[in-house]
């Protein structure tokens, strides 16, 4: 039986319609863009762009102003009966991130199916601009779902986008990689439709504040964890559930690479972290963090060392993105709090966060680039592309700056939250970490020297360019890798913003 | 803590052996078909759960709680839109390829295929 | 007595679903799993969960049953390239299993006493809507945003199917499969449709104060609907024809605008006091031809010819 009185109220603000928005908007969309033709889908798909950025801007602004989380109560119906949104200062964060990472991929997409080369035909172009309303409504809907059968349906509405953008192009390979990517995913919410469920049978309820407030340790609770994670795992391509990642990913077409590997495996990660964060009990801290770190340390040199090894650079940057992903999971034993200093104001929580958003911009300014690259010259192996610097500077450079931040190197948003993960792992005695995140930068220098010394060598025959060069395409990528380096000017210290809404203990301590 | 030997609890047990039963057949069963049909066994498994928990929950003048009931039901059509989509995925493969069964991944070995 | 019913069933069930795991060839395999699902709903009424068993039945059981049955009929030439595990892979698999069945048996076996519910929560808000069924309340007003968005999903998972097809092909119709229609196929498919539609119509208007709701009546019509087409009385439409796009879209649209019309009396999906019960027949009836027509639209499957 719930204690009614102590079941806190979630007290909307004023400007929660904004979360209602940034929900409802891409869906708006995708539903009008199901009644009218091509021309009409581009428009939707622009207009609704357009707003769902400003939306996300406008949540962080309020934020940042009011220093409060924004709070919604969906038909006015208080959990535990109802469902509630909420957008603190890490979600704000992301929820830009995405916004900005969905418009610059859907400025490429755009620009790409007008290319004479490109699709411009009504299947491939309408379907990527409803999969992709879709997948930005799930995002968000993820980032500020605060109850756990809301989020599980959210990560269904991802699966459901994100899976046929694999096999747009409609070969049998990527129909594959697609249907194999299908059945880790499924797997994955299952096993967090069942952790749901006993926490349920447990608790009565479903919503993730009420339950941080029940949350006792009890062994029903860490088994429904372990299911929830283990399912969050698959989905976020985690090593050894990491094998559907490569083929899928690099058989998108390049803006839905750069969608599924900037934003759609974060989403799973997320909610590892505001699981793990804010209902696991004390003791699983010191076990389970040192577990999801071990998997991530052999994801980052496992797969660095997988993705030196290949010939064709979308599979490279696909392994790429499981590496860096390995760097996520080293947040969990580095960003224990303490009794006075809660997981948020940890120098890792920054570090963490940030190796999320610069992985994102970067990884998708290199998708984009070697969208570029395969567009132009007909194939993406390897070795034979020397010298496609000549042809292609920008985004041969665009692709130089993104491999910054995944080498670690200044100035990029990954070298200063390598420099943040990696102070944390001295601090805090995790020697194997700190080892672990030299390597992956070292490794990561392997495989972007790689591409980069043989794209300013000088071959014996120039690279002749099977297609007129798309200019507009490559500043799109130049962009987000900008931005990728931008991010590396924060300061080397805990980002305020990422605390804002965030309660002020944890159950996640150093026992 | 005594619990009823009830309906509640034995279709729980049995909900619980439909889980590792889908598994297993997910996890192990060559066919890809075959393994569609798992994943509905594990559906129904947890969804028997959902089920445990509506039963136990009934109050004075209801016979079950209605939250667990109607997430269920959210469930079972969430499965079915998996399904469809599934299947459809696998008829493509088969109509391009020849062949229903997903070729094993080479263990990360690296690729040389253009 | 019924101790000794449920303790039937429920090993039943077990043994069902070791069949269709085991069993030799797909066919009999999924023949089983819809007899399972058939038990199943028997277990939902034992469980006291009629809306459930009811969807059981109808989506669960029968539609999937339906789908995987045509599937197996496309495949069944197809050779197994036979790569499996071997034994010992697939003993330490079978104890993993194993180990998770216990670990949630466990947590079935020891519930916390009392058992947590939501039931009078529930029961307490019930006259506001203005519903005698506490599950079609939950599903349409105290989270109404899941049905939402669980509509959504499913108009997306339809969107994936269609864009299986090549481009020259993109908006066309799908097909049937060519082999002549049996004769017993054309006279249900003329005798049934009007009892379905009805049983339709019913469990929409009945569920809104005892078992059942637009889920439920959606896969019933869903289901004439395919007699209809596989029987060859009717033709099976373009997927770009604007009657089903109407249609597809129509129940979520009305939800979402009916949704924002609730931010003026409170918020967002919200219900403005007195007129609950209307709305949400309103939005239900827009549901159940939304659901019908994205049902059977799945179970059509891609196009298979060009449009026009």
């Amino acid at each position: 039986m719930l204690p009614q009185a102590a079941a806190a109220a979630y007290i909307a603000t004023s400007d929660g319609l904004l979360l209602v928005l940034s929900l409802m908007l891409p869906v708006a969309a995708l539903l009008a863009s199901l009644l009218t033709g091509a021309r009409a889908t581009k428009f939707l798909t622009f207009t609704a762009s357009a707003a769902a950025l400003a939306l996300s801007v406008i949540i962080a602004v309020r934020i940042a102003q009011t220093g409060e989380a924004i709070v919604y109560v969906l038909g006015a119906w208080q959990p535990p009966l109802g469902l509630a949104l909420r957008a603190d200062g890490t979600a704000a964060v992301l929820l830009v991130i995405t916004s900005v990472i969905m418009c610059a991929t859907g400025l490429y997409a755009h620009w790409q199916f007008d290319l004479p080369s490109g699709t411009g035909d009504s299947r491939v172009s309408t379907v990527f601009r409803i999969l992709m309303m879709a997948v930005w409504s799930a995002l968000n809907a993820v980032f500020i779902g605060q109850d756990l059968f809301n989020l599980y349906v959210a990560l269904e509405l991802l699966t459901f986008g994100a899976v046929p953008l694999v096999c747009l192009d409609g070969r049998a390979e990527t129909v594959a990689a697609a249907l194999r990517y299908l059945m880790f995913a499924l797997l994955g919410s299952l096993l967090y439709l069942l952790g749901a469920g006993l926490i349920y049978s447990t608790y009565g309820t479903l919503d993730l504040k009420i339950l941080s407030g029940l949350a006792d340790g009890r062994p029903a609770l860490s088994v429904a964890l372990a299911f929830m994670v283990a399912g969050l795992l698959a989905k976020s391509a985690l090593f050894p559930l990491h094998l559907w990642l490569p083929p899928a990913h690099s058989g998108a077409p390049p803006a839905a690479s750069a969608i599924l590997s900037a934003l759609v495996v974060k989403a799973p990660f997320f909610l590892i972290l505001r699981l793990l964060f804010d209902l696991a009990p004390a003791i699983s801290s010191r076990f389970a963090g040192q577990g999801l770190a071990a998997l991530g340390a052999l994801s980052i040199l496992f797969c660095s060392i997988m993705a030196v090894r290949q010939e064709r650079l979308k599979l490279m940057v696909a392994y790429s993105t499981v590496a860096q992903i390995g760097y996520l999971f080293l947040m969990f034993p580095l960003a224990v709090g303490t009794d006075v200093l809660p997981p948020w104001h940890t120098i890792a929580w920054t570090g963490g966060l940030l190796q999320l958003a610069s992985h994102a911009l970067a990884k998708a300014a290199m998708f984009l680039a070697a969208g570029v690259i395969a567009d132009v010259f007909a194939h993406d192996r390897i070795r034979e592309l020397r010298g496609f610097a000549h042809v292609l500077p920008v985004s041969a450079f665009a692709f130089g700056l993104g491999g910054l931040s995944l080498m670690g190197l200044p100035p990029s948003g990954g070298f200063t939250a390598k420099c943040l993960l990696l102070t944390a792992a001295i601090v805090e005695g995790y020697w194997w970490i700190a080892a672990t995140i030299s390597a992956g930068g070292v490794i990561a220098a392997g495989y972007v020297f790689r591409v980069i010394s043989r794209a300013f060598s000088t071959p014996d025959l120039p690279l002749i360019p099977q297609r007129p060069v798309p200019r507009k395409l490559e500043r799109i990528a130049l962009a987000l890798a900008l931005a990728a380096v931008a991010l590396g000017f924060l300061p080397l210290q805990p980002f305020t913003y990422l605390q804002v809404g965030r309660p002020s203990v944890s159950t996640w301590a150093a026992p | 803590m005594t619990t009823p030997f009830d309906a509640a609890m034995l279709l729980g047990l049995s909900g619980s052996a439909l889980i590792g039963i889908g598994l297993f057949v997910i996890i192990t069963h060559p066919r890809v078909l075959r393994k569609i049909v798992g994943f509905n066994l594990l559906g129904a498994g947890i969804f028997l759960v959902f089920g445990v928990a509506a039963k136990r929950g009934a109050m004075a003048g209801l016979a079950g709680d209605p939250v667990p009931q109607a997430l269920v039901i959210t469930g079972i059509v969430v499965a079915f839109a998996a399904t469809a989509l599934a299947i459809a995925l696998l008829k493509r493969l088969f109509e391009l390829t020849g062949s229903s069964d997903l070729a094993p991944l080479p263990p990360d070995a690296s690729s040389r295929r253009t | 007595m019924s101790t000794l019913f449920d303790f039937g069933l429920a090993s039943s069930l077990v043994a069902l679903a070791l069949y269709v795991g085991w069993a030799r060839d797909e066919q009999s395999s999924i023949v089983g799993f819809i007899a399972l699902g058939l038990l199943l709903s028997l277990g939902w009424t034992r469980l006291r969960s009629i809306d459930v068993a009811l969807t059981e039945a109808a989506i669960g059981s029968g539609v999937t049953g339906l789908l995987l049955l045509r599937t197996q009929t496309s495949l069944r030439n197809d050779k197994p390239t036979g790569q499996e595990f071997g034994v010992l892979a697939k003993v330490s698999i079978g104890i993993l299993c194993a180990g998770l069945s216990a670990a949630v048996a466990y947590v079935v076996l020891i519930p916390p006493d009392p058992a947590p519910t939501l039931a009078p929560q529930a029961l307490g808000s019930i006259d506001v809507t203005g519903l005698g069924n506490p599950v079609t309340a939950v599903l349409m007003a105290y989270r109404a945003i899941d049905t939402l968005l669980e509509k959504v999903v499913l108009i997306l998972a339809l969107v994936g199917v269609w864009s299986l097809t090549s481009n020259s092909h993109w908006g066309g119709a799908p097909a049937v499969p060519a082999i002549g229609t049996p004769q017993p196929l054309v006279f249900l498919g003329r005798s049934l449709p009007p009892i379905g539609v009805l049983i339709a119509v019913y469990l929409l208007w009945v569920g809104a104060d005892a078992p059942g709701g637009a889920f439920q009546g959606g896969a019933v019509l869903a289901a004439m609907w395919l007699l209809a087409m596989f029987s060859g009385l009717q033709p099976i439409p373009q997927t770009q024809s604007v009657n089903v796009r109407l249609l597809l879209v129509g129940g979520p649209v009305i939800f979402l605008v009916t949704g924002f019309l609730g931010v003026g009396c409170g918020a967002f999906l919200a219900y403005p006091d007195g007129f609950a019960k209307p709305l949400i027949i309103v939005i239900e009836v827009a549901l159940i031809l939304s659901i019908a027509v994205t049902l059977g639209m799945l179970v059509a499957g891609p196009a298979k010819r060009g449009p026009g």
